[in-house]
């Protein structure tokens, strides 16, 4: 059959020191078998994965220092953001100490550039850093409140989201049959409504507002996390350490608490991410189309809404609220994005 | 076939149910609005609300009321508009749909093309810098909101450049580019999204290397076995497309002028003109519901499998 | 008989986040025109890297950092991927562990069986069509003519395994390679699926590597054994002397962890599990598992060493130093059956 001749084939007789064909004790089985790295809870090792992500670190970062710029808002704001001060009325920004066109208070209407402060008479020590609305208020502060405006209602509509999808999810996925069946035909006729059309009814019936818009969003927001939840649990439910645990002779109270939901913990987490930048994102929408937030309080949407008004002779005032959204928004996706890869690389949307 | 047809049929009825809901749900939901839907009734003497009312059916009890809306349904009559010298709200809706749906056409065709394009490129190129530049596209199509993107639009290209019409609707293609562009950025996104992560599945499967190994080249491998199957499920994308799409469309034709659905829907919205309100309301849903129905149809003559399982009822 | 395909010292690399894994570490072997070579080692031994890199199907962070492999005296390592993809296919084929996630499920079994017909013989579609139903008739599926169109959903296991077997076969290829064909179907299948391959390699001469874990297929189909472990080939010889005179510790643990006929109690398990091929260790791999491992074992890695013209086994006990050890009973029976069949056929003068 041939020859072997490829492999280095040695000659029998290669002489070795004697010692070298002694018989060491032992197939070392047990050290063999330690495993070395230190044993992680999912939750755990979704964090030290999601920490290996730059993006996602980055916009959690980023999420946090928005977030405290805007609950600090009473305190940091540099203006009462309702305080119309009639003569600074339509600044451009000034920025103590910076000298570039655009952030040193000056202005180009026409042909030349003036220092629009100083036209208006302001003081040495006035500056507004984002410059001031046609009604002389400060961008700034306004963009601090307006922040906070549509933070707590992305929020609050992301917990509504939570609480009922989840529930819902969870009865419609874990009693199956036709209790199941017929949760999953409402939310097939609730799913055939544009979520666009509800919102903007509730909002009508409800009047605007911080609760109606909130209200509105909830009512609409939970039906894919309900979905989500509620296919997840079929597959855990089908699962065997829950049949295990159910033989074992488990409550079922005990079982969805300590399996289901420990399981579905990712899904709800990553849903929830989602959730939020959408709220955010319709709430602007909302106000954009002029029935959002009612004045003089302001949102982030109000505020482009109203920069937008005005934006081909004050761009800045629809510039700089639109950046903090898409900002928001970007870092919402990324870190949602970021959540998603760590719990479960193979997930899909 | 029995089967499908059964089935079908289901899907049909559900369809109509949940239509007759919502538009139930709309029509009660307008009376409890407060206000009126006279604009200036300061003007009106309570002689001429009283004859107002009577046209419009306001004076009969509301069940009346309730049961001649519904059946007016029925024959397309979706009322009367209180603005607009009472025109029918079919009729002024009618005159809208073109441009709307014109617009939502070319973004879906637009957006969804090149979604696929880069989608698929960036799959076969995973880690690449052409890969984090579809990323990079996607999560911003995803997170600047449509009417950010549409204002930049326009500055850029009508205001700055001069290219393009600022807000001038005529009807021709010109005037159609921003508008297009604007609504396109989220399906593209979408898209690009989708396909990529349904590519990278394909790419990695059996069957894929299987092809491999008969001979077929990588690109050869992403045509012939890769992109079909990851299209299919594309399909599903229609449908919360079309709700972006309404809801961008709201703010993109307020922002283009253009006279559309979605401008006359923000204008009714305004002015309290529920007649209209209810007439769009029921119009969308009646696009999302059959665009729903329509998917489920695709997918089941496009994928083999479903197609296939559900003839085997015989 | 010519060697078709001859492996010369190859060693492949995984970049992992980890590390570089060695995932080959120098393997040469030939394969003979017609034969068929099994193989056997444990998951993660490098059965299944080894076939790939003939294929050139290796994913994109393996690296292969030596060796040759000579496909008809081409080196398949230098090959374009351009000139790979005329040999795929045409003159190397391989057959997929899963048959139920190997067939594209939206396409007809009749176009996915023309497709390499089309594409290397350069049929037109009517002929690829006639050649493609040929095959199906050729594999053994009844209803050709009404399976052509049909979808991979709508076959069994075993029928989709024969399917793939018929793509695999469409060019008569020199090289067939079998990665755990069986592995994945009912033992009553399996035995059909086997059958088949055998039958038809005889109707088209076609050399086939046959990769599996499974010691009882290979007594049915290989003319000869290569047993792997951790990224080498430690023993290799004729279906005979590695069944009957196996030589290295850890091919005397994978037979008598097989069950046979005589089995009577527990079954043994080679303690341990294989080493971690980011770094592996010094000397021999599989010492630390090894019950007969000698301290040359902890610092040398052992050469093939010569048992016969066909059969040589990598382990320092065939080293003339070496002590005499006692090999567990079960292997003991097997070269005691061997002594007697071997002197049986000397004594009429035959070969093995």
């Amino acid at each position: 059959m041939g020859t072997q001749d490829n492999n280095p084939v040695v000659d029998q007789k290669n002489k070795f020191s004697s010692d070298m064909f002694e018989r060491v004790s032992g197939s070392a089985t047990e050290d063999n078998e330690k495993i070395s790295a230190p044993s992680l809870s999912f939750l755990q090792d979704s964090w030290r994965r999601l920490k290996k992500n730059k993006a996602a670190v980055v916009s959690l970062v980023i999420i946090c220092i928005i977030v405290l710029l805007a609950f600090a808002a009473p305190i940091i704001a540099p203006h009462s953001p309702e305080a119309q001060i009639t003569e600074h009325s339509s600044l451009p920004p000034k920025v103590p100490g910076i000298d570039i066109n655009g952030l040193n208070g000056t202005a180009k209407p026409g042909v030349e550039r003036i220092d629009k402060y100083a036209q208006v008479n302001a003081g040495d020590d006035v500056y507004y850093l984002l410059g001031t609305d046609s009604l002389g208020r400060d961008l700034l502060s306004r963009i601090l409140y307006g922040t906070r405006v549509s933070l707590i209602i992305a929020f609050v509509a992301a917990l509504f989201d939570l609480t009922i999808g989840v529930t819902y999810g969870l009865i419609s996925g874990w009693t199956g049959g036709r209790i199941d069946n017929v949760m999953q035909r409402i939310l097939e006729i609730l799913s055939g409504v544009p979520n666009l059309v509800v919102v903007i009814l509730m909002i009508l019936v409800l009047d605007p507002g911080i609760t109606s818009i909130i209200i509105a969003l909830a009512i609409t927001g939970w039906i894919p996390m309900a979905r989500i939840v509620r296919a997840q649990t079929l597959k855990l439910k089908n699962q065997e350490y829950i049949l295990a645990a159910q033989t074992l002779g488990e409550s079922p109270w005990k079982i969805a608490t300590k399996h289901l939901i420990s399981n579905l913990s990712g899904v709800i987490i990553i849903q929830t991410m989602f959730s939020i930048p959408a709220a955010i994102f319709f709430e602007a929408f909302l106000s954009f189309i002029g029935i959002g937030i009612p004045a003089p309080l302001a949102s982030l949407g109000t505020l482009i809404s109203d920069g937008y008004k005005t934006f081909r002779f004050l761009p800045h005032l629809m510039w700089y609220p639109a950046g903090v959204l898409c900002i928001l928004m970007i870092s919402f996706n990324l870190l949602a994005d970021g959540l998603r890869d760590a719990f479960d690389p193979k997930m899909k949307d | 076939m029995k089967n499908y047809m059964k089935y079908f049929g289901m899907r049909v009825f559900y369809m109509l149910l949940t239509l007759f809901l919502i538009a139930s749900i709309t029509f009660f939901l307008m009376k409890l609005l407060p206000g009126t839907p006279y604009t200036n009734q300061e003007k009106l003497s309570a002689e001429q609300i009283l004859i107002m009312n009577e046209q419009y059916g306001l004076n009969d009890p509301v069940p009346v009321q309730y049961l001649s809306y519904i059946g007016g349904l029925f024959v397309g009559d979706l009322g009367t508009s209180f603005q607009f010298d009472n025109t029918p709200v079919s009729q002024l809706l009618s005159t809208r749909v073109g441009p709307s749906l014109q617009i939502g056409f070319q973004a879906v065709v637009l957006g969804t093309f090149f979604g696929i394009v880069l989608g698929v490129i960036s799959a076969m190129k995973q880690n690449t810098w052409i890969d984090t530049l579809s990323t990079l596209t996607a999560i911003l199509g995803r997170s600047i909101p449509n009417f950010v993107f549409a204002v930049l639009l326009q500055l850029l290209f009508a205001v700055q450049l001069g290219w393009l019409p600022i807000a001038l609707w005529d009807g021709g293609f010109k005037s159609s580019i921003l508008p297009t562009l604007a609504l396109a950025i989220a399906p593209l996104a979408d898209s690009a999204r989708f396909i990529r992560t349904e590519m990278v599945d394909v790419l990695g499967s059996d069957y894929v290397e299987l092809a491999r190994a008969k001979g077929l080249s990588r690109w050869g491998v992403a045509f012939k076995h890769g992109v079909r199957n990851a299209l299919i499920p594309l399909i599903t994308l229609l449908g919360p497309m079309a709700v972006a799409l309404m809801t961008g469309s709201l703010v993109v034709e307020n922002i283009y002028a253009i006279p559309g659905i979605g401008e006359q829907f923000v204008k009714s919205i305004t002015t309290n003109d529920y007649p209209t309100i209810m007439g769009v309301t029921i119009l969308y849903s009646a696009m999302l519901v059959f665009i729903i129905l329509v998917v489920d149809i695709l997918y089941g003559i496009i994928d083999p499998r479903i197609r296939v399982s559900s003839e085997g009822g015989n | 008989m010519s060697n078709i395909l001859e492996v010369k010292d190859l060693n492949i690399t995984f970049d992992t986040y980890a590390g570089k894994v060695q995932a080959i570490r120098g393997v040469s072997f030939d394969l003979k025109k017609g034969e068929t070579l099994a193989i056997v080692g444990e998951s993660g031994s490098g059965k299944s890297v080894t076939t790939r890199s003939i294929m050139q199907l290796l994913s994109l962070n393996a690296n292969i950092e030596e060796g040759q492999i000579l496909f008809n005296g081409q080196d398949l390592v230098q090959t374009s991927e351009k000139d790979m993809q005329k040999i795929r296919g045409k003159k190397i084929a391989m057959i997929f562990q899963d048959p139920m996630t190997s067939l594209n499920p939206t396409m007809t079994i009749g176009k996915q069986i023309a497709e390499p017909l089309r594409l290397h013989q350069k049929l037109n579609k009517d002929k690829a069509h006639d050649r493609a139903l040929e095959l199906l008739e050729l594999v053994g599926l009844p209803d050709a003519e009404k399976r052509m169109k049909q979808y991979p959903h709508q076959f069994s296991g075993g029928q989709r395994q024969r399917v793939v077997i018929a793509i695999a076969l469409a060019c008569n290829p020199d090289i067939l390679i079998a990665d755990e064909p069986t592995t994945a179907l009912d033992v009553t299948i399996q035995a059909q699926i086997l059958e088949l391959m055998k039958e038809l390699q005889e109707k088209i001469n076609t050399s086939i590597i046959f990769i599996t874990h499974d010691l009882g297929v290979v007594a049915n189909v290989a003319d000869r054994v290569a047993v792997m472990y951790a990224g080498k080939f430690v023993e290799v010889g004729s279906v005979d002397e590695v069944f009957y005179n196996p030589q290295h510790p850890y091919t005397w643990g994978l037979l008598a962890s097989m069950p046979t006929l005589e089995t009577s109690n527990s079954l043994y398990a080679i303690p341990g599990t294989p080493p971690d091929l980011l770094d592996p260790p010094k000397g021999d791999a599989f010492a630390p598992r090894n019950e007969f491992a000698m301290k040359i074992d902890t610092e040398l890695e052992p050469p093939m060493f010569k048992v016969s013209e066909t059969h040589y086994a990598a382990t320092w006990l065939l080293h003339e130093d070496a002590p005499a050890i006692d090999p567990p009973a079960e292997i003991k029976a097997r070269q005691k059956l061997y002594k007697e069949k071997y002197a049986a056929l000397h004594s009429k003068g035959g070969n093995l």
